[in-house]
């Protein structure tokens, strides 16, 4: 069963404000990108992830097995991922650079291998 | 008190000695416990991240090293007061019956310890995946406090949650304990996860540590120990020491220093390079605490 959680996403962008990306949640238009992320033990897929500078995307995720977190401490960028959901981050990318992303929830013997870049070009 | 000089000597070890800016430092003013007993000097021993049941490159020795340790341990010279694991007692498995084997294995061996008064935290590898229960049944409560010569020990659970949060009621118990002390109190904070953000982008953070240390900033004299980093790492938020001890299994590289936070790898013309445990003795009469980082025997 996959449920929508937007209405969850939007309170998770309060965070998004102050983090070098802004972004106001609002359901994706047709013509944003959306970018499916995928985690299971031990991997985001993918897990390396560009953007283009002022270019707004949803970056939507699920996981196959348990719960996971996504996290771009530079950014502020978190959100849980849930098996059975999809969860969605819009995100519009204002800061050019590499920005290490990680599962900050425990997953296993593993877990620490779980990690990936997100990068912003111009 | 320990003559430290002759404890070396004794021990036989390593004598490889760290010593750091902040391994001194000032523990309080009078010497005196808040209950106004007189405090006395003493020491203990903290040792970490002992990932008991791993097994793989990044340390061929795996099923010795915790057995050396014990064995280290009970060559001192001069016995420590007690004794404090600060968490990943043991490497985490998804297997409810494996991960209750490795706890007791990790028992049976650290009974072995002439010090008998142990002390136990968990890490993310002991209970995150079954919320500390497997761990409670074996070694009960994951935060709870004691007091020793004046000092009044607390102990923080931040990884039976897996997302790595202390959680507002425990927060809300250490509210209420630390309100009993009073302002000049000699306090020291075990716990596993460091309280603040030393490198997130490898978990190497608690999420709402922040909080904890806002409820111990008014005390002027606390220092909290700590684990999860297997390096030795010194740090100070305002007046608050933070000391990252080493591990009993395999080292990792400082924060941000490789792309990946894999192990350093085994270097088998120096076996037991970069693990180790550390004495800690309070001096309350200059008021400080001393750390040394020792070294395991390869052979
Ligand atoms: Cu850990
Ligand atoms: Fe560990």
């Amino acid at each position: 069963m996959v449920k929508q959680q937007r209405n969850l996403l939007w309170l998770g962008l309060v965070a998004l404000l102050g983090g070098g990306m802004i972004g106001a949640y609002v359901f994706a238009t047709p013509t944003e990108q959306v970018i499916k992320i995928n985690s299971k033990k031990f991997v985001f897929i993918p897990n390396q992830i560009t953007l283009k500078k002022g270019t707004p995307v949803i970056l939507q995720f699920t996981s196959e097995d348990v719960m996971m977190g996504f996290y771009v401490p530079e950014l502020g960028l978190r959100t849980d991922v849930i098996p059975g959901q999809v969860r969605e981050l819009r995100v519009v990318p204002e800061k050019i650079g590499n920005f290490a992303f990680v599962c900050d929830v425990f997953c296993g013997s593993g877990h620490e291998d779980m990690n990936g870049m997100l990068s912003v070009v111009e | 008190m320990t003559n430290r000089r002759d404890f070396l000597k004794l021990a036989g070890l390593g004598g490889v000695v760290f010593a750091s800016g902040l391994s001194r430092f000032a523990i309080g003013a009078d010497g005196k416990h808040a209950s106004g007993a007189m405090a006395e000097d003493f020491y203990f021993v903290q040792l970490s991240d002992t990932h008991w049941g791993f097994s793989g490159p990044p340390n061929p020795e795996a099923k010795s090293t915790l057995k050396k340790a014990v064995a280290a341990v009970n060559s001192l010279a001069t016995q420590p007061d007690f004794v404090i694991f600060t968490g990943d007692l043991t490497h985490t498995t998804d297997d409810p019956k494996e991960r209750r084997k490795r706890l007791a294995e990790f028992r049976d061996i650290v009974a072995e310890l002439k010090v008998k008064q142990v002390r136990y935290i968990p890490g993310e590898h002991d209970a995150s995946l079954d919320k500390g229960e497997a761990y409670q049944e074996f070694f009960g409560n994951t935060h709870y406090t004691f007091d020793h010569k004046g000092i009044h020990f607390i102990t923080l659970d931040n990884v039976s949650d897996p997302a790595g949060r202390i959680g507002d009621e425990q927060l809300a118990w250490l509210e209420g304990d630390l309100k009993a002390l009073a302002k000049d109190a000699k306090i020291v904070v075990f716990t596993h996860r460091p309280l603040f953000d030393l490198y997130p982008q490898w978990d190497w953070a608690t999420r709402d540590g922040a909080k904890a240390m806002d409820l111990l900033m008014p005390y002027q004299n606390v220092t909290v120990f700590y684990g999860h980093i297997h390096q030795e790492h010194h740090h100070m938020t305002g007046h608050i020491p933070h000391h990252a001890a080493k591990s009993l299994i395999f080292p990792l590289p400082v924060a941000g220093s490789q792309p990946k936070r894999a192990p350093l790898p085994w270097d088998a013309a120096q076996p037991f390079k970069g693990l180790g445990f550390r004495e800690v003795e309070a001096d309350v009469k200059p008021n400080k605490f001393d750390i040394k980082e020792l070294t395991i025997k390869a052979s």
